[in-house]
């Protein structure tokens, strides 16, 4: 009897090194990511031998080429805040309300065209958005408004409200979509309308989904450079109103970077501000992961 | 008009785009009775149990022609409102679907919705379907937990309890069973037994035995046609007809 062998054949040896090929590339991303980390950190922590870290946060003053030079970007950041900030209260309501619209209340047609509408709103490149908020949107802002610059805090927190509304709309939409037709049904048969049923069981059952597209659309927002720095106004003083003109974290980096001497006090500084707004984005996108996971379960019974 | 007679379905056709799922039903239910729908999957026993409450208004493309009469009146007709017709015919679905909140919001949730702002009656309310829905023992302790942490056939007792919270005349169940284990099926099956003495049951179930046991009437549909309807006890005897014959005995389907 010959019986049935188990020993490694060349198959099995294949599985092993295709997994391991895959490994690899895998290993390959994660390692670059690592690498422009540490590059991050070695080009950015420097500056805190000359000024200490709670002086940089809080600093009030950003002279970087003066002499002595002042590296505080208190200002740099609260311009991000405050644009981030303001773009959510005008990108949320729209990109939730839109998701909303199309998940629950559009026709299939309707849905099929204008998902991917409001998704082509991402492809459009940053340039082009500050470049339309440049030339048609300030101007419109000094008019109506009467300000001294359309470039303004207002002017960009829109700008970043249209290229957020996209990822708000279509993750929201995603998660809306997904709430298992049963519990539509279930509350429909209750007796309950269409509006009682998306307001008490749809969004419950997607705010997890809800709430990760909004964060992923306001850390775009918060990184977002090209549109900041050409619409934003660039001064670097702690806002006071909506239509003042500011430097969020961004623009101050990509403005200056070119002019600062290479490792040079006002270059190091720069990367430091990278490392700040690296924090925040880091901050947002692990928040997003925690509250998908934590709310994951929505389904229908699990038997 | 027989007194007896809780709805009557009238030359129903019902149609998903183009494609007839249902020709021409004509099928009367009881008061107090509970009626099984039997027939081979695509039988159109689940689109017409979908009728009875207009739950079919929800496909797009689809189009009904004929009449479903509750109490004699007819509920497609353009006056009635769809929303008031559903809390007075409750469903059960085939899987569970309890909503993804506490036990006692998910029993509370028809009352709510339903205008019952009461807090005092809420409860009562809640705790008096969960008894009738045999199931208030076993989560009396944990109302306030959520419900996705009940076995499967818990949750079916619970969708049942929900269904029966908002008091309606009618509860369609659309193969309640089917998800569960023997135990769990029994008991629903005996929870169907003392809810006739209050409600007008219809059942939709692939399991014969079930039919043969829960139902008084039993409605044999093949194709989208009503082939044989009687008394449950004759169509598991001697049906008329040797479609219901070969279908009961596992002939075919």
């Amino acid at each position: 009897m010959k019986g049935i062998s188990y020993t490694a054949s060349g198959r099995q040896r294949k599985e092993r090194s295709i997994r391991l090929v895959f490994f690899a590339i895998a290993l390959a991303s994660i390692i670059t990511l690592g690498l422009i980390l540490l590059f991050l950190f070695m080009e950015g922590l420097p500056i805190f031998k000359k000024v200490s870290v709670q002086d940089f946060l809080l600093g009030k003053y950003w002279y970087p080429t003066d002499d002595p030079a002042d590296f505080g970007i208190f200002a740099l950041i609260m311009a991000s805040i405050a644009v981030t900030g303001v773009s959510a209260v005008i990108s949320i309501p729209l990109g939730v309300l839109t998701a909303l619209y199309l998940a629950e209340a559009a026709s299939a047609r309707l849905r099929q065209w204008v998902k991917p509408v409001v998704e082509l709103l991402a492809a459009l490149p940053s340039v082009v958005i500050g470049f339309f908020g440049m030339v048609i949107v300030a101007p419109f802002l000094q008019d109506v408004f009467n300000v001294a610059t359309g470039l303004n805090l207002f002017n960009a927190a829109l700008m970043l409200a249209f290229m957020s509304i996209p990822t708000i709309c279509s993750i929201s939409e995603d998660a809306i979509f997904g709430v298992p037709a049963e519990l539509k049904e279930a509350s429909l048969a209750l007796g309950a309308t269409h509006w009682e049923t998306i307001w008490r069981v749809i969004i419950p059952a997607s705010i997890s989904g809800i709430c990760t597209a909004v964060i992923l659309g306001m850390s775009r927002a918060i990184g977002e450079t090209m549109v900041v720095l050409m619409v934003a106004g660039g001064a670097a003083m702690v806002p006071g109103s909506l239509f003042d003109p500011v430097r969020p974290m961004p623009a101050s980096i990509a403005a200056e970077m070119a002019e600062a001497p290479f490792r040079g006090d006002h270059y190091y500084a720069l990367f430091a501000t990278g490392i700040v707004l690296f924090a925040f984005t880091l901050l947002f996108n692990v928040v997003a992961d925690y509250i998908s996971n934590r709310y994951r379960q929505v389904g229908a019974a699990t038997l | 008009m027989d007194s007896s007679i809780k709805m009557a379905v009238n030359d129903l056709d019902f149609f998903y785009a183009d494609f007839q799922a249902l020709h021409r039903i004509l099928l009367k239910f009881t008061s107090n009775q509970v009626t099984a729908l039997i027939g081979p999957s695509g039988c159109g026993k689940s689109t017409l149990l979908r009728c009875l409450n207009r739950m079919n208004d929800l496909i797009p493309y689809s189009r009904v022609k004929g009449q479903v009469l509750l109490e004699g009146r007819n509920i497609y007709d353009p006056n009635v409102d769809v929303v008031t017709l559903r809390r007075h015919i409750g469903m059960v679905f085939q899987k569970p679907n309890p909503f993804p909140k506490s036990v006692f919001e998910n029993v509370a949730y028809g009352l709510r919705v339903n205008g019952m702002r009461d807090r005092s009656m809420i409860t009562e309310r809640v705790e008096k379907s969960l008894k009738q829905a045999a199931l208030w023992e076993e989560v009396k302790d944990r109302i306030h937990e959520s419900a996705l942490g009940l076995s499967g056939g818990q949750q079916q007792r619970l969708c049942i309890a929900r269904a029966l919270a908002v008091e309606p005349e009618i509860v369609l169940m659309d193969e309640p069973c089917s998800a569960l284990d023997p135990i769990a099926t029994q008991k629903i099956e005996e929870l169907i037994h003392q809810l006739k003495e209050k409600y007008t049951i219809v059942i939709v179930t692939h399991n014969m035995q079930q039919a043969a046991r829960v139902s008084d009437v039993t409605a044999f549909f093949y194709l989208g046609k009503l082939i044989e309807v009687d008394e449950t006890k004759k169509i598991f005897t001697r049906p008329s007809l040797k479609e219901t014959s070969d279908y009961i005995t596992g002939r075919f389907g």
